[in-house]
């Protein structure tokens, strides 16, 4: 059960899109989102979507994939909608009980404010399943490196999100055993009340706590064991080098965002 | 004899309808008698784990019935609490599961849900504990600042105090050293003689089986190999260690004597028996 949650899972694969170098690709994604809050119009978003579908085939992720993603996101994104749907001003639809409510801008707003969530959530969610978790810390430690002259520790940051990321379905796998031991006991999740069921979750989270920090002490020592001293010095397994593909995309990209700040000045 | 565990063509499937999907027990069948000691063997991944987990509804099986005293356990699929108590699951390394401030309410937790009145959970409560050896003064100590060893006991007590018909243990003796495990599997012995419950010992190690059991039921990727007494179980030695499993080093040595012309039986599983025979061989002489 627990076991089924997508997070931002990774698709090993060999396609143009995983070859990218990490650091490109968020780049990318940071122009892509700039692109997208620009978009104003049908053109722009038409434009957006064919972006993220052309990106997404040669990604060769599987578009059931994209939407299952999709699937915790999508009350508030209709919460949005149905928000925007009512309460913009403007001239209404027609004259009857309920649709007095909604207003032609209003149909507009719901519309595009959805296509917006749900276009930036798929690119986002692009990356992480064509990059790898460790590429991804690696790209944003490199990325970030210039804040070292300004003492931030970009290093420790990064060090602590791929833990985080790697500790993930240590502490699902965790949380399942728990679970079943308690309910072998008796233990009831499924019925009372919000608080009765609140308390339920006692006996399963002050165990899972207490082993989250029994986990930590331990990697800690292990990687005192293996003199590990922090970032300074610290060469690489893997380094990063840019090629001539990335080069190519992140250039497109930039070209993407330039076209909507200009298709917006022209209320496209 | 009479049943009171009765498993029919269990099969139980993961991750169904998806590439990874793989059968963790196929069509097994098993019978588990009331009052014994019923040893599960079977190396890491035979499912031993699932199988365990289906006798008290914690999973429920792809293909299969298990009947507890003759029903369904999943007749009625909103009474399946009251065949958790019925049946207590102690798990692989317990001791990870305990959350309450004292040893006292944590063993108290099963016993509380079940309902009881604060005095009958009382006297479960110190029952338990004095059957896991626990001494009164730790009851009212925090679970955590407790030896690993005494942790575990804490943990077996919380099931133990739900007197459950079949208690199942999920190799209680992990990770513990050779003190500890006699200590433990002394204490489950003593538990089994003093109130007769039908206890399921699940567990890879040979020897503790051996000692323990009264009937030895046998997994290999995920069927069920051979099951019988320990003398039967053993006898067919040679299977047991073609499919990776370990057999008592008793039975080692006899096996070794029998190749070297030593006509003892292979079916020996204690020290003391091999000697008993060893000693017939030579004519009733010290050996």
């Amino acid at each position: 059960m627990l076991k089924d949650i997508t997070l931002g899972q990774y698709f090993p694969g060999d396609t143009p899109v995983h070859r990218l170098d990490p650091r490109a690709k968020i780049l990318c994604v940071v122009l892509y989102i700039v692109a997208l809050f620009c978009a104003k119009w049908v053109i722009s978003y038409a434009l957006m979507a064919l972006v993220l579908c052309v990106c997404v085939l040669f990604s060769r992720v599987p578009f059931r994939a994209m939407s299952r993603g999709l699937r915790p996101v999508y009350i508030i994104v209709l919460f949005t909608a149905v928000m925007n749907l009512f309460f913009t001003a403007g001239t209404p639809v027609s004259d009857l009980p309920v649709l007095r409510h909604i207003t032609v801008e209003g149909a507009y707003t719901a519309g595009f404010m959805a296509l917006r969530v749900i276009l930036l959530i798929m690119g986002t969610f692009l990356l992480t399943y064509t990059t790898s978790p460790i590429a991804l810390t690696d790209a944003l430690d490199s990325l970030l490196s210039p804040l070292k002259k300004l003492r931030f520790p970009v290093h420790e940051l990064t060090l602590m999100m791929s833990l985080a990321l790697r500790f993930i379905p240590t502490l699902i796998e965790e949380t399942d055993k728990i679970i079943s031991a308690q309910k072998a006991r008796g233990a009831d999740f499924e019925s009372g009340g919000l608080i009765r069921r609140a308390k339920a979750l006692l006996p399963v989270l002050v165990p899972l706590f207490v082993s989250a920090f029994r986990r930590a002490d331990e990697l800690a020592t292990a990687m005192e064991c293996r003199c590990y001293h922090g970032g300074e010095g610290r060469t690489a397994l893997h380094v990063l080098r840019f090629a001539a593909a990335d080069g190519v995309a992140i250039a497109a990209f930039a070209v993407l965002t330039a076209a909507m700040i200009v298709l917006r000045n022209l209320g496209w | 004899m009479e049943p009171v565990l009765r498993i029919e063509q269990l099969t139980h499937t993961y991750s169904a309808g998806t590439p990874f999907c793989r059968n963790a027990v196929e069509g097994l069948d098993l019978t588990v008698y009331r009052g014994e000691i019923l040893g599960i063997m079977g190396h890491t991944g035979s499912g031993k784990s699932t199988l365990i987990q289906h006798l008290n509804g914690l999973l429920k099986p792809t293909q299969g019935h298990i009947y507890l005293n003759g029903r369904d356990i999943w007749e009625t699929p909103s009474r399946i609490r009251q065949v958790r108590f019925q049946v207590g699951l102690v798990f692989q390394y317990p001791e990870y599961q305990l959350f309450e401030e004292t040893v006292y309410r944590d063993i108290a937790f099963g016993p509380r849900n079940m309902g009881l009145d604060e005095a009958d959970i009382d006297r479960r409560v110190r029952q338990a504990a004095a059957a896991v050896g626990l001494p009164e003064e730790v009851l009212e100590r925090s679970p955590f600042e407790l030896s690993g060893g005494q942790k575990r006991r804490v943990a077996i007590a919380g099931v133990i105090a739900m007197e459950p018909e079949v208690l199942v243990l999920d190799e209680p003796t992990a990770g513990l050293d050779p003190r500890g495990r006699e200590a433990i599997l002394g204490q489950i012995r003593e538990y089994h003689r003093q109130r007769g419950n039908t206890v399921i010992l699940v567990s890879h190690s040979m020897e503790e089986i051996a000692r323990n059991a009264d009937r030895i039921a046998v997994l290999s990727a995920a069927r069920l190999l051979m099951e019988g007494t320990p003398s039967e179980v053993f006898a067919r030695a040679d299977e047991l260690m073609r499919v990776g499993l370990d057999v008592p080093q008793v039975t080692k040595v006899a096996l070794a004597l029998q190749k070297r012309g030593v006509p003892v039986r292979s079916d020996v599983y204690t020290a003391e028996e091999l000697r008993r025979q060893i000693r017939a061989l030579r004519g009733g002489g010290v050996c």
